[in-house]
């Protein structure tokens, strides 16, 4: 009991400590942050991002099989949850304190569970609905938002959460963290995808990079923290509700 | 971890998750909380003057009313499949409870 109670003692001030320094670093600044917009890359990086995303897609084509026909329990259930997941967490645009909206992009909970692949498939679900139907991101981009939100961004997350798992922390803290990683590593994606297309005149590719990392990474820090908690209550909800044993993840 | 911890659990997580949607409104008062991809694409304008955007969107929803529309759709899909699936487990959950302790009461009265 003690223990249990020092435990959540020290999630409770390790989240103090990161909503102190989301205030530090969150200056207000007007940015807005999201997918790349149809026909703001060239033809040829929209070709190149094609062909780079497209044999992640395809191994995830080949996980969502294996998991579809796996006999885990609740795994087809599971893996539309975290499809459902995806499709929630990116509708909602959030305000951040820099002073503009963003949204989050919600794969943390479908990479830990089914690992970071069969997520290329599940994104490009949701791309192809904001794409066609909000004209937000776009078909020729899609690509490029294919690779930072779905390839870059679910890996990030994977490896956040196995270092967490190596280090021995706590599930649900490993979970946050690997979900905020996650999202957050979409968009430094995202600004690194534009930075090289479009280098500052003066700064260079690194001075563009920068700037457009000051647009989206900064504001997306407390949607990724956001991404993280809600995240975990989901999580939370699936174990108490018996539609997934804890033991599944490793 | 057990049920009560994980729910005492989620409160907290949730009124977090509140207090960082509300704390923009404090921080940043004056902020437009303009969404969307317009300063992205107004930088790429200041870095490269002369680029066209060489491909438009197929459709672009009429007004904001009807784009809010479809950004609620698109949430309610979800939120719809997700609340049918843990709703559902739940159900079933509680069935089976149920059902175990009426098994348990009815054997005790044999006795």
């Amino acid at each position: 009991m003690l223990k249990s109670n020092n435990k959540s003692w020290l999630r409770f001030s390790l989240l103090a400590i990161a909503f102190a320094l989301y205030f530090t670093i969150g200056t207000p600044q007007d940015a807005h942050a999201m997918h790349i917009m149809e026909g703001m890359l060239p033809p040829m990086w929209c070709v190149f991002w094609f062909a780079v995303s497209a044999p992640f897609f395809i191994y995830g084509l080949y996980r969502m099989r294996k998991i579809v026909n796996s006999k885990e329990q609740n795994a087809k259930v599971m893996l539309a949850l975290c499809g459902a997941f995806v499709f929630v967490l990116s509708s909602l645009k959030m305000p951040s304190v820099t002073g503009s909206s963003s949204h989050p992009t919600g794969v943390g909970l479908g990479t830990v569970m089914f690992g970071p692949g069969v997520l290329a498939v599940l994104g490009v679900i949701v791309l192809l609905f904001q794409a066609l139907l909000l004209a937000h991101g776009g078909l020729t981009t899609l690509g490029a938002n294919e690779f930072s939100m779905t390839i870059v961004g679910p890996i990030v997350g994977f490896l956040v959460w196995k270092l967490c798992r190596a280090l021995k922390v706590n599930k649900s803290v490993s979970l946050f963290l690997c979900a905020m990683f996650a999202d957050w590593s979409t968009y430094v994606t995202t600004s690194f995808q534009l930075g090289v297309v479009y280098p500052d005149p003066h700064g260079g590719v690194f001075g563009a990079v920068v700037k457009f990392l000051s647009i989206y990474a900064v504001t997306q820090i407390p949607l990724a923290i956001a991404e993280g908690l809600l995240t975990v209550i989901v999580y939370n909800l699936i174990l108490n509700n018996d539609l997934w044993k804890e033991s599944a993840l490793s | 971890m057990k049920e009560k911890s994980r729910t005492r659990q989620n409160v907290i997580l949730l009124i977090l998750v509140l207090a960082l949607v509300i704390a923009p409104f404090i921080v940043a008062k004056n902020g437009a909380f303009g969404g969307s991809d317009d300063q992205g694409t107004a930088q790429i304008k200041k870095f490269d003057p002369g680029y066209k955007p060489w491909a438009h969107p197929l459709w672009t929803p009429p007004s904001g009313e009807i784009e809010s529309l479809l950004f609620t759709v698109q949430g309610s899909i979800g939120t719809g499949i997700m609340a049918y699936i843990i709703g559902n487990a739940h159900g079933k959950r509680t069935a089976k409870k149920q059902l175990n302790d009426s098994d348990a009461t009815s054997s005790t009265n044999n006795k």
